[in-house]
């Protein structure tokens, strides 16, 4: 720049002195360039690395999966694993979890919402649950095994479809919780005190209006929690899923295995017979959740239109 | 219904009912109901400190706090065994550095083509696909480390790679965690008043010095929340590194082996046959119990940041 530098007028040269006032501007241009691309290129990794990630358990998984792969049982034979029980017991835990953190996520969002005062108490059950959102899931692990496992079998009996579903239930309320709060905060006050207005209870504006107009919001964020809970492996492998189980579960109470345990049991096998096994079992789970997101986006596109 | 006369004759046209002791109770018991539901969700903080408190001091009753905090091997599950959490925590730090090292400037940088670069419409396309890497199951992220990563980089540049490693383990979480950091980080950036920006622009900057000499720094602390929460997930990444990092407890930092983090540690133990009260048993929750402490406080720090960065426009 220095051959710039003689060109310029002293009014300029003075303000150069500073240091802040750079007008080389093509330099200046150029590296605003590399630097669009670098920021854009950053943006893209993670969706090239997704795209290869999506290729490849397909390529590995998709030759494997069959009807039969999906109606057989477990096997030591790697060809004639199937992943029928594992898939059944996600289905048990996904509906059981729903049924426990749908009502009471949804319940504690209305109150903390629209009946708690702002005292302490209600700041600190804030800050509790949204620190409960960052908690890893195997320490809710720890907690179901202590507590539902060890402290409650004769409730639960022990290591069972209950247990499990109760410690994600624990694990994704905090989300559900969230999401909900979130949809109820954007609704203007007017719709409520219009409701007041006319002499409805605080309840009877919830149930008529908050609710219908908070739904999409939290439809939407529970059932991307309850995805989250169908490829949790980490806290069902520490309540005690079963990775080689030879029976359909039968009830609530009986011993389960889900997709994300058999996944991780085939993976753990040396046969590289069963890294095809685990391959297939990506893609079964991949679907599985690629069916409930779309579900998602479904129910939030329909609600949508109608508020 | 004990209702007054002055009551009664409002309530002839029959869309004003009025105070009754039915509905006083009623929106009295919904309430209890609803605050109830809060109180479970609050009582699992409880439950968990409950459990991990417990079964800890049970731990600590066998076995020396002091030789927890500083013994230098890790033997859980062999006969004489040794409980050095440090071996644990340096494994666990290992693959957590890798993983901040991919995530940090790939997505900030995302954050900042997102905030600064991308128009309307190629935001809102792009932030959701992002976010599917945070819901792709890390048991699959686990998979594609091991069968995947791992090949790849010990066919092309590192043929010494053992097949369990912090390297892949690390790099893969790493990739989990951009959304992570990429939106809490967009969100801080997002807020920064455009007044800076114009500021900015007419003293002659250009697009690139105001992204990054004005905005960066303004939005500094919601990338430190952004940092130390991402921080505070790979810590607690649990299926990635029980997959791909192996269970190998022992004190390196070479990313090129195998380690044993916390986490894989609890689900080598859980995977197995473990009687409830034994050694091993209580091991599991004081290992928790390390983890869950390390966790909390990170997310306070988060916390802390978030709300400084909202609380300064």
């Amino acid at each position: 720049m220095a051959t710039e530098h003689g060109t310029r007028n002293p009014q300029q040269d003075r303000s150069e002195q500073g240091g802040l006032f750079k007008t080389s501007t093509s330099g200046r241009h150029a590296l605003d360039w590399l630097f669009l691309i670098l920021v854009f290129v950053a943006t893209m990794i993670g969706l090239v690395v997704l795209a290869v990630l999506l290729v490849d358990i397909a390529v590995d998984g998709v030759p494997h999966l069959s009807w039969k792969f999906i109606t057989s049982f477990p096997s030591v034979i790697p060809e004639n694993s199937g992943i029928y029980p594992a898939l059944l017991g996600s289905l048990w835990l996904v509906a059981l979890t729903a049924l426990i953190s749908v009502p009471l996520g949804i319940g504690a969002a209305v109150y903390l919402e629209e009946y708690a005062a702002d005292t302490w108490l209600t700041r600190f059950i804030e800050v509790n649950i949204s620190n409960l959102a960052g908690v890893p899931s195997i320490i809710y692990g720890l907690l179901g095994l202590g507590i539902f496992v060890n402290l409650l079998p004769s409730v639960t009996s022990g290591e069972s479809i209950l247990s499990g579903a109760l410690t994600l239930s624990l694990l994704i309320l905090p989300i559900i919780i969230i999401a909900t709060r979130e949809a109820l905060r954007t609704i203007p006050n007017a719709v409520r005190e219009g409701g007041y207005a006319l002499g409805a209870t605080r309840w009877e504006v919830i149930r008529s209006h908050l609710l219908p107009m908070a739904l999409p919001g939290a439809l939407t964020g529970t059932i991307l929690a309850l995805s989250r809970a169908i490829g949790e492996a980490a806290p069902l492998i520490v309540v005690g899923a079963a990775t080689y189980i030879t029976f359909a579960p039968t009830g609530p109470l009986s011993n389960y295995s889900a997709l994300p345990i058999q996944i991780f049991s085939w993976i753990s096998q040396p046969q590289p017979g069963f890294q095809t096994a685990a391959a297939a079992g990506v893609v079964a789970l991949m679907i599985v959740l690629l069916l409930t997101n779309s579900v998602a986006v479904m129910l939030r596109n329909k609600y949508q239109k109608r508020v | 219904m004990a209702v007054n006369s002055e009551q009664s004759a409002q309530s002839k046209d029959g869309l004003w009912r009025p105070e009754s002791r039915m509905r006083h109770f009623r929106e009295w018991a919904i309430k209890i109901l609803l605050a109830a539901c809060a109180y479970i969700s609050v009582s699992t903080t409880f439950g968990i400190v409950f459990v991990l408190l417990f079964e800890t001091i049970n731990f600590f009753r066998e076995v020396s706090i002091v030789d927890f905090l500083t013994a230098t091997t890790w033997s859980a599950a062999f006969a004489n065994p040794q409980f050095g959490i440090m071996v644990l925590i340096c494994g666990t730090l290992l693959t957590t550095v890798i993983a901040i090292a991919v995530a940090l400037p790939v997505g900030l940088l995302a954050a900042i083509y997102l905030s600064e670069y991308a128009s309307a419409r190629w935001r809102r396309r792009l932030k959701p696909a992002l976010e599917v890497l945070a819901g792709v199951p890390t048991i699959v992220y686990g998979y594609f480390a091991l069968t995947f990563v791992t090949p790849l980089l010990r066919d092309t540049i590192l043929p010494s790679l053992t097949i369990f490693n912090a390297l892949s383990a690390g790099l893969v979480m790493g990739v989990m965690i951009i959304p992570t950091i990429a939106s809490v980080s967009e969100d801080a950036i997002y807020a920064v008043p455009r007044s800076l920006r114009e500021g900015g622009y007419a003293l002659g900057a250009t697009k690139r010095e105001v992204a990054t000499k004005i905005v960066v720094p303004a939005a500094l602390s919601g990338i430190v929340a952004a940092t130390v929460l991402g921080i505070s997930r790979a810590i607690g990444e649990t299926m990635i590194v029980a997959v791909a990092a192996g269970n190998q407890a022992h004190l390196t930092a070479n990313p090129l082996e195998s380690v044993q983090t916390m986490t894989a540690f609890i689900v080598q133990v859980a995977s197995g046959d473990t009687p409830t009260g034994s050694l091993t048993y209580n091991t599991i929750f004081a290992v928790g119990s390390t983890l869950f402490v390390m966790t909390l406080i990170l997310n306070i720090i988060s916390y802390l940041f978030v709300r400084r960065f909202r609380e300064a426009y």
